[in-house]
């Protein structure tokens, strides 16, 4: 394997979050917005206009949130803002864009030169963006028989598209990226991020050279790769068979290749057009964007905090361990709901740290278990806290709390509710305790006998046997205390 | 003067089938026309900064409100061949 290496670059479409689309009025259709399963989709070409529909003599109107939806995409990814900025028509012909050209940026991109940090094992790696630009979806083609039917809902929607430099190596720098690009841009509103809607696709650009050959083989791009896993295997795929060409002293060519998900192979797709064959030229219809400095910082300080940022203020704030980090900073609602518990537990003296154990523990479990997202989360973090907050005080024991958790989850009720309602107080009362140990004991002369010769292990089952006759509601610390006192002493 | 080759290239893009005799009618248009618009490659524009626009506007932005957009049936109703709420055409095989 390591006798070649490979360069890796990447091209991710990411669909804005926007109510409109992007140069006319029309509503984004809902399974593009990643709106979640109750919205039913729009009827095929009820959401298009004039403009989208690309009708002559019709006039476009660039949408201001996409716009600033991209500088924001821009300037967390550390990219050079240009103080002017434009619309170019890419051409071509084909049967879902009806204008006979995609509006899209290649000349003046409202980003460039940026660059995103990503972590592999524990080698942090810098990836460089070559260009961050606003272009249009097309419609949606759907093929029957010999005929293709064709939904322009899609058409005009607003798309950014993140371009990085040759800069990976492996495909685990690859899913760090698309992994670390979707959370930044989930971080900022600016992207769903639900692949099942297509809201983020990618193309990967391919290419190996012997180790320690200075040039670099020829470039194959793979093209409409509609998931991670999709992208990751077609990379795996992609690099492995470069090699086996390379060893087999076949060249390789530069083309274009499709994904066959089934199949799980990469091939040759018919080259449609060259760059040149696009005629990329300013488009007329749309005046140019000057971006001053203001409009920069105004959106600057508009900017959510970013992934990177919240890890590192997570260390030093709650000094968590960076995997616990890892697993609370993953979404901005895990992050903002661990917040929201760890404040709360500062008034009821529960730490950060044991409430990221609960969060990252039981309520994560309950959620998949639901196939929930924290977001939708019935359990308010401050209830959260109160309910460890009982725990402490030792008013219930783990177990409990656990139920409890599980009761919050599903009804929505206060923890101190369930806990009186269903009679699940702790029992740390020594004498009710003490007088239960000496049934338990009576009950099990064969173990009181094992555990006087030696066998100090059936502790357990005897606690066990206290838990059981209170149905789980006894401190076991106090019954096991309770029980090797009178153990010893008899 | 483009060649044969540089007129069947450019009406591919478009998609136009050009029979030879086309080619040749369409080559020498095209070529003339190119050769008119390279006039303007005399003047001197070293002083004149590129410019993407003519247009004397900058920044003309819509607010990202939604609006109702045209009926599915006047959306097809220019459409010669309609199936299932969508336009129809015959299939691109790629
Ligand atoms: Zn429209």
């Amino acid at each position: 394997m390591s006798d070649y290496e490979t360069v890796i670059g990447i091209e991710t479409h990411a669909q804005l979050c926007t109510a409109s689309k992007m140069f006319c009025r029309c509503q984004v259709p809902a399974s593009a917005v990643g709106g979640g399963d109750s919205q039913q989709p729009s009827p095929p070409n009820s959401l298009v206009c004039p403009v989208c529909l690309g009708m002559p003599g019709a006039l476009p109107v660039a949408n201001r949130q996409a716009v600033e939806q991209v500088l924001i995409a821009a300037l967390a990814l550390n990219c050079r803002i240009p103080e002017r900025s434009w619309f170019d028509r890419k051409n071509y012909h084909y049967p879902d864009l009806p204008k006979g050209y995609q509006i899209s940026q290649s000349q003046s991109p409202l980003g460039r030169n940026g660059w995103i940090d990503i972590q592999v094992d524990a080698t942090i790696k810098r990836i460089a963006i070559s260009d961050v630009h606003l272009e249009e979806d097309t419609g949606k083609l759907t093929h029957v028989g010999g005929s293709s039917l064709i939904d322009f809902n899609r058409s005009g929607v607003p798309l950014m598209e993140i371009v990085t430099a040759p800069d990976m190596s492996s495909v685990d720098e690859v899913r760090e990226y698309a992994l670390e690009l979707r959370r930044l841009l989930r971080y900022l509103g600016l992207c769903s991020g639900n692949m099942e809607q297509g809201a983020m696709r990618f193309e990967a650009n391919v290419s190996i050279r012997p180790q320690g050959s200075s040039t670099l083989g020829a470039r194959v791009e793979i093209k409409n790769l509609n998931s991670f896993r999709a992208l990751l295997r077609s990379v795996e795929y992609e690099i492995e068979r470069q090699q086996r060409a390379l060893q087999q002293g076949l060249p390789i060519d530069r083309e274009t290749r499709g994904w066959d998900e089934e199949k799980g192979v990469t091939y040759v797709q018919r080259s449609k057009e060259t760059a040149e064959d696009y005629r990329y030229f300013p488009e007329p219809d749309l005046p140019v964007l000057e971006i001053d400095t203001v409009w920069v910082e105004r959106l600057r300080q508009q900017m959510a905090e970013l992934p990177q940022q919240r890890r590192t203020r997570f260390a030093s704030q709650y000094g968590l361990s960076p995997y616990e980090i890892a697993l609370l900073t993953e979404d901005r609602d895990t992050a903002e709901y661990f917040e929201a518990a760890a404040n709360a537990g500062r008034e009821l003296d529960i730490s950060p740290k044991v409430a990221a154990n609960w969060i990252t523990g039981d309520l994560f479990g309950l959620l998949n278990a639901a196939h929930r997202d924290i977001g939708d989360v019935r359990i308010p973090p401050r209830q959260l806290v109160e309910l460890l907050a009982l725990l402490a005080e030792n008013a219930i024991n783990i177990p409990t709390a656990k139920h409890v958790l599980r009761v919050m989850f599903e009804t929505g009720q206060a923890p101190k509710e369930i806990v009186v309602a269903e009679g699940l107080g702790q029992i740390a009362d020594r004498d009710r305790l003490a007088s239960l140990a000496d049934s338990v004991l009576d009950a099990h002369p064969d173990i009181v006998a094992q555990y006087k010769g030696g066998k100090q292990t059936v502790l357990r089952f005897l606690v066990g046997q206290v838990m059981k006759a209170t149905q789980g509601r006894a401190d076991p610390q106090l019954a096991s205390q309770l029980l090797e006192e009178k153990l010893r002493s008899a | 003067m483009l060649t044969p080759e540089e007129v069947g290239h450019i009406a591919g893009l478009a998609r136009l089938g050009l029979s030879p005799e086309e080619i040749q009618t369409f080559g020498k248009q095209l070529s003339a026309i190119l050769d008119y618009a390279h006039t303007l490659a005399r003047l001197d524009t070293e002083q004149v900064a590129p410019t993407a626009t003519v247009l004397a506007l900058e920044n003309v932005l819509a607010p990202d409100r939604a609006e109702p957009s045209l009926s599915q049936e006047d959306a097809l109703a220019n459409s010669p061949q309609v199936q299932d709420g969508q336009f129809r055409v015959t299939a691109i095989m790629e």
